[in-house]
């Protein structure tokens, strides 16, 4: 039992018992609204056909209201891709 | 309390793959739980959007009925593609590091004296 | 790697056009159905993916270049940072802006449909659908051709 060890337990026992305790906390599953009020999804549900013109509503949440999320998220795709490639290139002598 | 036990299948997934990072040797094995704490917090995402007895938001001619909250389907989505992507590099520098050191054993690499 | 058997790579021929309609169709369908652009890609490159596995990827190396599978990726990044910046040079004001919905001038994607899955709908969201649609299959298949190309085990070493 070294020390490495002693300590790992302790954090992964504290860790632990903080999660366990929040699991408990939240809101009852299938109640968002006990705690709070959802507007902004429910403006979201109420004027995706107006104003957007979609029948489905996580694209025009995706692509529309929330667009610059699928920005970054593009941009991590390249990142990964470029890395890929940059690890396994064999130079030609 | 029996009516919370998504959040709770969410937590034993976390703490499983907490465990496998924290006390394994073996790098896959490691890879591995950073996968399992991936998967945890996606569902965890969905969860937060479920209303009782409600269907997904997608409408069908006219009429409403109670819908789920459509932002954490979306975060969802952002989420499962930059996994993807973190394990696509995590494995690719795994497959150089077998290649250089010739052992997967965490603690056997990177410990040159200079 | 090396190929498998005749029969694998019969079948898999057979069934490789299949598979590639089916995540096309998830891809053009975005915002009617469920689906959209990142999940039909992730299909369309498991098709491609499949074909690397019965042929080998020595041979799949020789007749796809791996710049041509770049060229598509950074294609398709363009198209999509090119039709957020319309928005912006269109006299309105907001960087992600929805300018083909509702209006008569440009006759495409500007209707506004009622729940009767009507294709002509939505505005900008189906061309947004393609170019993140290519982005991820050019990307997923790149990754994937170049592991398995590195990590051959070479002929009598």
């Amino acid at each position: 039992m070294s020390a490495r060890n002693v300590v790992a337990v302790i954090f992964f026992a504290i860790v632990a018992i903080f999660f366990i305790f929040a699991a408990l906390m939240v809101h009852q599953f299938g109640n968002p609204d006990q705690y709070i009020e959802p507007e902004m999804d429910q403006y979201i549900i109420d004027n995706t056909r107006d104003e957007t013109g979609a029948d489905n509503g996580v694209t025009s949440v995706v692509f529309d209201y929330r667009g610059f999320d699928t920005l970054g998220e593009a941009t991590v795709l390249f990142t990964a891709v470029a890395g890929v490639i940059l690890i396994f290139r064999r130079l030609k002598k | 309390m029996i009516y919370n036990i998504p959040f709770i299948a969410v937590v034993a997934l976390i703490l499983v793959g907490l465990f496998a990072v924290i006390f394994k040797r073996n790098l896959i094995k490691i890879v591995i739980g950073i996968t399992l704490i991936e998967s945890g917090v996606n569902l965890f995402l969905i969860t937060l959007a479920y209303r009782q007895d409600s269907i997904a938001p997608i409408y069908h001619g006219t009429g409403s009925r109670l819908m789920s909250l459509p932002v954490p389907h979306a975060l969802t989505l952002t989420s499962i593609v930059i996994g993807v992507a973190v394990l696509a590099l995590m494995l690719s520098l795994v497959v150089h590091i077998y290649r250089n050191y010739g052992t997967l054993d965490a603690r056997k690499i990177g410990r040159e004296e200079e | 790697m090396m190929g498998m058997s005749r029969i694998v790579k019969t079948i898999t021929s057979i069934a490789f056009p299949f598979v590639m309609i089916y995540g096309l169709y998830i891809i053009a369908h975005g915002h009617l159905t469920p689906g959209g652009g990142f999940q039909g890609g992730a299909i369309v490159a498991s098709a491609c993916a499949m074909i690397l596995v019965a042929y080998g990827s020595v041979w799949t190396i020789g007749k796809v270049k791996e710049k041509h599978l770049s060229a598509l990726e950074s294609l398709g990044a363009i198209g999509f940072i090119g039709l957020a910046f319309f928005g912006l040079i269109f006299g309105l004001k907001v960087f992600f802006y929805n300018f083909l919905v509702g209006q008569n001038k440009l006759p495409i994607f500007n209707e506004i449909g009622k729940g009767l899955s009507n294709i002509n709908t939505a505005g900008v969201l189906p061309l947004m659908n393609f170019a993140v649609g290519l982005k991820v299959i050019a990307g997923l298949f790149v990754i994937v051709l170049v592991m398995a190309y590195a990590t051959r085990i070479k002929e009598g070493k």
